[in-house]
């Protein structure tokens, strides 16, 4: 019967072709609209992970318990050992390092005296130190505004509107004013090779990026570093690998109480980022709950026309002497088939656009220019391919389709013989 | 007759002998006269000091040494000596105005605003606290408010009400020894009532016809720590001292 009934689908396109475009179509920004909110997740978790988080973090555990204070004295000593045993059990993550600082950024006249000034957020990279995979990962060359990536030492980028600030060209000089990791006076000279726009207010407004070498060097911080940041294979985020890999971590220091022992915090359990997780899924699940409710309907109606539409096929039928139940299964089959159909060309289209979203991203650049955040929003908007993706239209596709059918086909058995030719000839 | 009148003359001896001494007790325990006698003791004309400073920090403890001059109330030079990080490091601050000199870079920077807030050195002291040299009669009203025994002496506790805008800590509490006219105690409060900070000051001793504690030990209440204790080597009031100590040029000197 299904070779029959595929026949009559393939053959009669009157019937057929408009359920299965109608079907593919809500399939299709299904699965379009599902892969955009879990990229647009991503995209975010993606960016915080690249600045601030990693996919783990190791901290001391008074450094977490102040670490909005940025507080380099509580930092983590002879990080050479502890990066060292993070690589040799944990072989497949990058280990980087990062120190983050404050301070005061000066700038001097010609005749030697202050022409102005302001207090400063600084990052620290390994930018031209290390293995090499953090300028790729920070991706900061996409957002330089002038000039190059720090290649030297004592060489920094400064956010433009810092630097627009204090009147600053490329190649100018700075004094750098904070505290050593023993909270002396840390002095230095910066020269600026680099503007760069974050798109975050707090950040354009005053930070410096510079090489965790120099940083280590200017804060005494020789052995030691604000954090160790680990990222999982080819940057991708595994939320159950992090779990793993930090919880075996600190099960190894659990014994002591040592107000300096390493922590390793998963990404999921950062901060604002713990938060903002939490009520993005949330948010994505209403949202797509709702869109696959109003497909559902959509198809469901989709499935009841069919009915109607075939009121007159099914008379005829009747009164040729098929029963009414086989109709009502073939009728219900063929609706199988229709929404297996119109399922799989739109997974397969929705799914290619997703793919392509992925792979090759939309560029935004030129719209976050005017957008200001508290966020750090990615400037190339991507979508992610999940093997949700692969079912979640059938939900409407199918099943929301089929019922439809099979409600209007109800209809079937309402049908008198005896009224049947009276009908027919209306 | 006589014998009254005399008797009535006794009682008026009495009476006005009985006034004396009572406004002489009033005298001493007038919060303003007190403010007076401790700003004698503390403020001077000039002053040298070499002192330690032992910052006592979450991780490790460091002494830090310097030495400080200082003119009236607005110019002040410091050179620190160690440890090496620090040696050669110098702040000149004159009026309400602090430069820093770093010899490691051989550049001068000038803090102003809330940098002045910030902690010196990881101490538990602010440079605004280190500029902080106008008298406290010029700056609060005094209440006496009752007395107390600190480390064996007997104070009497005043508390002081911000009168001018701009002070660093709008409340105080001090503990004032009552034969010495110095502070053995003291507690500095935010606007808003909190406790900022609390100074312990010992080991007073007799300087150039002064009295002076020699030792004080500062608590930021806001940080976790054991405090900073500030020692005096040596002091100095009254000293001669170099106009050019106070100029930008002593700093690359």
């Amino acid at each position: 019967m299904i070779a029959f009934l595929l026949k009559g689908i393939l053959r009669d396109r009157n019937r057929s072709l408009l359920p299965i475009i109608i079907v593919a179509i809500g399939v299709m920004l299904t699965v379009m609209l599902t892969g955009y909110i879990k990229g647009i997740l991503g995209d975010v978790v993606r960016q915080s992970a690249r600045f601030e988080t990693g996919h783990m973090k190791v901290v001391t555990q008074a450094y977490f318990d102040n670490m909005a204070q940025l507080p380099n004295d509580l930092a983590l000593d002879e990080v050479a050992a502890l990066s060292q045993n993070l690589s040799e059990h944990y072989p497949d993550v990058d280990w980087v390092q990062r120190i983050k600082f404050g301070g005061l950024i000066d700038v001097l006249d010609d005749q030697g005296n202050s022409r102005g000034q302001g207090p400063v957020a600084g990052l620290s990279f390994e930018l031209y130190s290390g293995a090499g995979s953090e300028p790729k990962r920070l991706e900061l060359s996409n957002s330089l505004v002038e000039g190059v990536l720090p290649q030297a030492s004592n060489e920094i980028l400064m956010s433009y509107k810092f630097a627009d600030k204090l009147d600053l060209a490329l190649g100018d000089e700075v004094s750098y004013l904070g505290s050593t990791m023993n909270e002396s006076m840390a002095f230095s000279i910066f020269k600026i090779v680099g503007f760069i726009r974050f798109g975050v207010p707090q950040m354009d407004e005053g930070t410096i990026i510079c090489d965790v070498e120099d940083a280590k060097v200017i804060l005494d911080m020789d052995d030691a570093s604000s954090e160790i940041l680990g990222f999982l294979p080819k940057d991708r985020y595994d939320k159950k690998r992090s779990y793993e890999i930090a919880d075996q971590f600190n099960v190894s220091y659990q014994e002591t109480d040592d107000e300096f022992k390493p922590i390793m915090l998963p990404l999921a359990e950062q901060g604002e980022l713990k938060s903002l997780i939490a009520s993005a899924e949330n948010m994505s699940f209403i949202m797509m709950a709702i869109f696959l409710f109003a497909m559902s309907i959509v198809l469901w109606n989709t499935g009841l026309l069919a009915g109607l539409r075939r009121y007159k096929e099914f008379g005829i039928r009747l009164a040729l002497g098929e029963s009414k139940g086989h109709i009502y299964r073939s009728f219900t089959l063929e609706a199988v088939m229709v929404g297996i159909i119109g399922t799989v060309i739109g997974t397969l289209i929705g799914v290619s656009f997703i793919w392509y979203l992925q792979v090759y991203g939309l560029d935004i650049s030129g719209m976050m220019e005017q957008v200001e955040s508290s966020l750090m929003l990615p400037t190339r908007l991507t979508a992610q391919v999940t093997p949700e993706l692969f079912f979640i239209g059938f939900i409407p596709g199918l099943f929301a389709m089929v019922l439809g059918n099979m409600l209007s086909g109800i209809g079937i058995y309402k049908r008198e013989t005896a009224s049947l030719f009276k009908e027919l000839e209306a | 007759m006589n014998t009254l009148y005399f008797r009535i003359l006794l009682i008026g001896i009495a009476i006005y002998f009985q006034q004396g001494i009572d406004a002489q007790t009033t005298t001493a325990m007038d919060p303003v006269y007190i403010l007076e006698q401790v700003d004698a003791n503390m403020s001077a004309k000039n002053r040298i000091i070499h002192a330690k400073m032992t910052v006592h920090g979450r991780r490790k403890s460091r002494t830090i040494e310097s030495k400080s001059y200082s003119v009236g109330r607005l110019k002040s030079y410091s050179e620190y000596l160690a440890p090496a990080r620090e040696k050669g490091t110098k702040m000149l601050k004159l009026d309400n105005r602090l430069w820093i000199y770093a010899p490691s870079t051989d550049r001068t920077i000038q803090l102003s605003g809330h940098m002045l807030r910030q902690s010196v050195l990881g101490s538990d002291l602010s440079y605004e606290d280190m500029m902080e040299d106008r008298s406290l009669l010029e700056l609060y009203d005094a209440k006496l408010i009752g007395e107390e025994t600190v480390n064996g002496r007997e104070t009497w506790v005043l508390e002081l009400r911000a009168k001018v805008d701009g002070v660093s800590y709008t409340k105080r509490k001090s503990w004032i020894d009552q034969e010495r006219f110095v502070p053995l105690k003291e507690e500095l409060y935010a606007k808003s009532g909190q406790l900022l900070k609390m100074i312990e000051l010992s080991e007073v001793s007799r300087v150039d016809g002064r009295w002076f504690p020699q030792k004080m030990v500062y608590k930021d209440m806001l940080k976790k720590g054991k405090g900073t204790e500030f020692y005096i080597v040596s002091i100095q009031f009254n000293a001669s001292i170099p106009d050019h100590y106070f100029t930008k040029a002593i700093l690359k000197s």
